[in-house]
């Protein structure tokens, strides 16, 4: 036994251990899932979350100065356009017609105690029927 | 961080093989994907995947490069994404308007 490890290391190999399991976790979304939306909840988010452990582990080894500062940025970036992208994703598999699951619907402005009543949510609430009209014509 | 180079860098192979692996296991999607929608999602999967492959190995030969290299992965992965999910929708990605 020579000597033990420095803690920043053992943090570093957690933060690794961390990230890899949550992209084991969205990778076997992907894979078992049954629907198209299911598999994109279920890589978004854990996909996300363990890249951005994988970011952390290198923002502790770089330091605040150097590299450091990038996997911040990346970890921001990350946040900011995975949701992003797999909106856009999902919008056109539902405009194309790839079919929901069991009794799951498009939100009518009958579901949505804040459509008829504001002004603001109103321009939404339209946009949001406007897609409806397009699942059901 | 000479004492912890071996720690790291060990760590870092393992976290590679791994992550490796997960992409071969997208690919099965990519491949397979009922929908076009699902290729996109597993392609998108694979591209994040890529992002941490590039952390890896920036944690694994300690150049601060290469997380440099993952943010424009990150960016490239972003785009297309974007792109290929317009061209999906509309058959055309840059509209004109006359």
């Amino acid at each position: 036994m020579t000597s033990l490890p420095p803690p920043g290391a053992l943090l570093i190999v957690a933060l690794i251990a961390v990230g890899c399991f949550f992209l084991s976790v969205g990778t076997l979304g992907l894979l078992r899932l049954p629907n198209v939306y299911n598999r994109m909840h279920a890589t978004s988010k854990p996909t996300t979350l363990g890249t951005a452990s994988i970011f952390l582990a290198s923002f502790v080894a770089f330091g605040p100065g150097g590299a450091g500062l990038p996997s911040l940025v990346g970890i921001l970036f990350l946040f900011l356009t995975v949701p992003t992208g797999a909106h856009m994703i999902s919008r056109a598999a539902q405009r194309i017609g790839v079919p929901f699951m069991g009794g799951v619907t498009w939100p009518t402005r009958e579901d949505d105690p804040d459509a008829g009543t504001g002004g603001d949510p109103d321009g939404e609430g339209g946009r949001a029927t406007g897609g409806k009209n397009d699942d059901s014509g | 961080m000479a004492g912890e180079s071996a720690l790291v860098t060990t760590a870092a192979d393992a976290g590679l093989v791994v992550v490796a692996g997960l992409c071969l296991l997208c690919g099965y999607r990519v491949i397979r994907g009922p929908t076009i929608p699902d290729r996109v999602v597993a392609l998108d999967a694979i591209a994040t995947n890529v992002i941490a492959i590039a952390v890896l190995f920036a944690l694994k030969t300690g150049r601060g490069l290469f997380v440099t290299v993952s943010l424009v992965l990150a960016i490239i992965g972003f785009l297309s994404t974007v792109v290929v999910a317009k061209f999906v929708t509309e058959g055309d990605i840059i509209v004109r308007r006359e």
